[in-house]
């Protein structure tokens, strides 16, 4: 019995973090987030050499064959980071929906690039979640109509894998006829999101698996997201009890007001259970198939509650300077505001918890 | 990540779920919260010292089982028992937090003297340490012993003595000390409730019931040698204990049984709409609360992860008695919001569900919020030990600033 990381998983941890913070200062940070494509070549340069590209492509396709807990270990890091890397889209669910749901030849063309860093993938599936304005994708003879909006890792994609309104996924060239890509902006720039419109694009299918690799897809990317918060909600826990020690009024320092130190007390207390419930969450994806989606959700929908919490409380402890831009406190507070809403809300995904144990059918 | 306890201990797993098949039938009934236990309650408790599922590591000695200690036997047990809603060991003061300080501090002849009896139950103990002016500042207690004739006589006032009603013994602070610094003046004594001048009154709770007391004692006499470590140790002897009270008010298991109880009540309550379970809100409410179980259920594994592998538990560990505590209250206060009007019945009212459990808890439990270490405390706790925040300047400290302020600067100076 062992509940936690692996020797291993710690070491990839703390590389990943000396990497990072090599790297990928906030300096840095605000420079990326100011180009187009807000990616940092030297940050993911840097984490390829530790094995990051590539590490859920199975080995016989050239990649590290790691699991998805590997893969958290990696997303909180970026968090703590806010590192401006493609990573959701195209280093896990990418993989994982080649890996799931392509055929011999598909797996054979795209794991191998994909491991070697010489492609990047964007997933659209957030309509088999919900659609908005119109959105979804309908598909015939090969062929994409309709809109799918937040492509995740959109920009700099070389293709995208897209659901369809079946929950069936599909391969699409970037440079398809009949597609056209929409750059979206969000709160949190130091990642990339966009719209894409099909006109009887051509499209390659994946396996008709009656959606299981799309839900896997999403059970995947709400355990990568909840990891990303807990290491963006872990900076600004950091941040707010460094700045209340260091920050004098009335002669004392803030930190020792019970005011402040009990702010700070109950984002610890709230906060350091999120960590536990992402790794088992992790842990089922990979090894307890029957019980993964509903600890996705679960990590999901309580890790973004939590973490908006400490991202208000944070910038509350920090004062007027938390509101600022000099600290660049915002930075982590937007990344878990996008963590939040990206593959379902709390109230979405906790609506599908109550489904999956049967307490209500869906909507 | 590995989740298996490993062959040995599933063979062990297997002998504990046959126990509990064979003997079954023997089983006090659950929910006997009665102090002093029945003699049903005695002959399951000393059927299951003997079979090392209670008082496990405690030496052969001193009437334990006497096993090497091994926290994933003591989990399991306590994994089986819980899910085959078996009543396990007394789980009373005595038996939490006395064996253990004597275990720890007590002489020889203390321990022989007190732990058997107490672990078999024949011995029933309660806590005087909690004064009216000395409840979080523990350390400002009042209650004097001045020695006479060989013996303390004891003077004061303790209240939250839960059990003092049925107890035949207490473990009490006392200032002995009255000169020496505060915590420097506390002893820590044992002596029979039977004692003259000790008077127990019940204090009456918010929930309608007297679980706990208030204890006088004027006069009562107690020779010297009932002292558990030195004179003037006393701080240290109870901080012994209140380490192992914390450990009692956070267990995993007994959250998840709340959980589970709570999600079969919103299944069977109905009004005319349909199941409590089906109004979207109740049920949101109720998909939040589980997965913040969860969470602290995972916690819990982590922390028991580390305590295995010698490793201090860390942030995980500080704050467990805070949030399982407000856990707990706030699946009582969802299972009361699920019953609608039904929720405001009590007091053995017509209509009312699970005999009024959900009422009780719901406010025993704030109870429990406060009691063992205020939520105020143990944020203090985790701001200060687990984030090493600034402490609180002492008042001493802030006096000595106001002097400051007025006081010429050369006088200031020669104050510090």
């Amino acid at each position: 019995m062992d509940f936690g990381l692996s020797q291993d998983q710690q070491m990839l941890r703390d590389a990943v973090a000396r990497c990072l913070r090599d790297t990928c200062p906030l300096d840095h940070v605000r420079k990326c987030v100011e180009q187009e494509n807000p990616a940092s070549d030297r940050v993911l340069e840097a984490l390829n050499v530790l094995g990051v590209g590539g590490m859920l492509v199975p080995e016989e396709h050239g990649g590290l064959g790691m699991t998805l807990l590997d893969a958290t270990v990696v997303a909180e890091q970026l968090g703590f980071a806010v590192a401006p890397v493609p990573f959701l889209a195209s280093q896990v669910l990418a993989p994982i929906a080649l890996r799931e749901a392509g055929s011999k030849e598909q797996k054979a063309r795209w794991l191998p690039k994909i491991a070697r860093g010489e492609v990047r993938v964007g997933v659209a599936i957030s309509e088999t979640l919900e659609t908005r304005d119109g959105s979804g994708v309908s598909s015939a003879a090969g062929e994409l109509t309709g809109t799918a909006l937040f492509c995740l890792d959109f920009k700099g994609a070389d293709a995208y894998i897209v659901a369809d309104a079946k929950g069936r996924l599909h391969l699409v060239d970037a440079e398809a006829s009949g597609l056209t890509t929409i750059s979206l902006t969000t709160i949190d720039r130091t990642r990339s999101v966009g719209e894409l419109r099909f006109d009887g694009a051509e499209a390659e299918p994946l396996a008709d698996d009656g959606g299981v690799a799309t839900s896997r897809l999403r059970d995947a990317g709400r355990v990568i997201l909840a990891a990303d918060s807990l290491g963006a909600g872990e900076t600004m826990i950091q941040k707010a009890v460094a700045y209340a020690g260091q920050r004098e009024q009335f002669g004392r320092l803030i930190g020792s007001f019970q005011a402040v130190k009990h702010m700070c007390a109950e984002m610890a207390a709230r906060h350091e259970p999120c960590r536990s419930l992402v790794w088992f969450a992790a842990h089922a994806f990979d090894a307890m198939p029957n019980e993964a989606s509903l600890v996705a959700c679960q990590a999901k929908s309580h890790t973004a509650e939590v973490h908006r919490f400490v991202a208000r409380t944070s910038t509350e402890v920090h004062g007027g300077m938390g509101f600022t831009d000099l600290l660049g406190l915002h930075y982590w507070f937007k990344r878990i505001g996008f963590d939040r809403q990206v593959l379902g809300g709390p109230e979405t995904v906790r609506a599908e918890a109550a489904v999956l144990q049967g307490w209500t059918k869906a909507a | 990540m590995d989740l298996d306890y490993g062959p040995e201990y599933d063979i062990f797993r297997q002998e504990v779920r046959a126990f509990i098949k064979e003997h079954r039938h023997l089983a006090p009934p659950p929910g006997d919260r009665a102090a002093r236990p029945s003699a049903e309650a005695i002959e399951w408790q000393k059927l299951l010292i003997a079979h090392g599922y209670t008082a496990r590591t405690i030496p052969c000695e001193y009437g334990g089982y006497g096993a090497e200690p091994d926290i994933l036997k003591s989990r399991i047990v306590a994994e089986e028992f819980s899910r085959a809603r078996m009543p396990g060991g007394l789980a009373n003061q005595g038996i939490s937090m006395l064996v253990p300080t004597l275990l720890e501090l007590g002489s020889e002849e203390q321990k022989r003297r007190w732990i058997e009896p107490t672990l078999k139950g024949d011995v029933v103990w309660c806590q005087g340490y909690s004064e009216p002016g000395a409840g979080s500042d523990l350390a400002n207690l009042k209650t004097s012993a001045r020695v006479e004739n060989g013996e303390f006589v004891i003077n004061g006032q303790k209240i939250w003595t839960s059990t003092a009603k049925q107890a035949d013994m207490i473990f009490c602070l006392v200032r002995t000390e009255p000169d020496a610094p505060k915590h420097g003046g506390i002893s820590y004594l044992i002596f029979s409730m039977d004692t003259p001048g000790i008077e127990v009154r019940p204090l009456k709770t918010m929930t309608g019931h007297a679980e706990f007391n208030e204890t006088f004692f004027t006069d009562v006499r107690v020779p010297v040698d009932q002292i558990v470590g030195q004179r003037g140790q006393g701080w240290l002897v109870a901080n012994a204990t209140l380490g192992h009270e914390r450990g009692m008010l956070g267990d995993p298991d007994a959250l998840e049984n709340r959980m589970q109880a709570l999600i079969a009540l919103m299944q069977d309550e109905r009004t005319g709409e349909g199941r409590a379970i089906d109004n979207p809100v109740l049920r949101d409410r109720l998909v939040a609360l589980q997965a913040e179980v969860a969470a602290m259920k995972y916690n819990g594994m982590r922390v028991l992860s580390d305590s295995l592998k010698g490793e201090p538990g860390g942030m995980a560990k500080l704050i467990v008695k805070l949030q399982s505590c407000e856990l707990a209250h706030q699946i009582s206060a969802l299972a009361i919001d699920a019953m609608g009007e039904m929720g405001i019945l009590y007091h053995h009212s017509p209509r009312e569900r699970d005999g009024g459990a959900w009422q009780w808890n719901y406010m025993f439990q704030l109870g429990l919020i406060i009691g063992g270490g205020t939520a105020q405390i143990q944020k203090n706790i985790i701001a200060e030990r687990g984030l090493d925040m600034p402490r609180e300047p002492k008042p001493a400290r802030i006096a000595a600033a106001g002097q400051q302020i007025t006081a010429p600067a050369h006088q200031a100076q020669g104050a510090n």
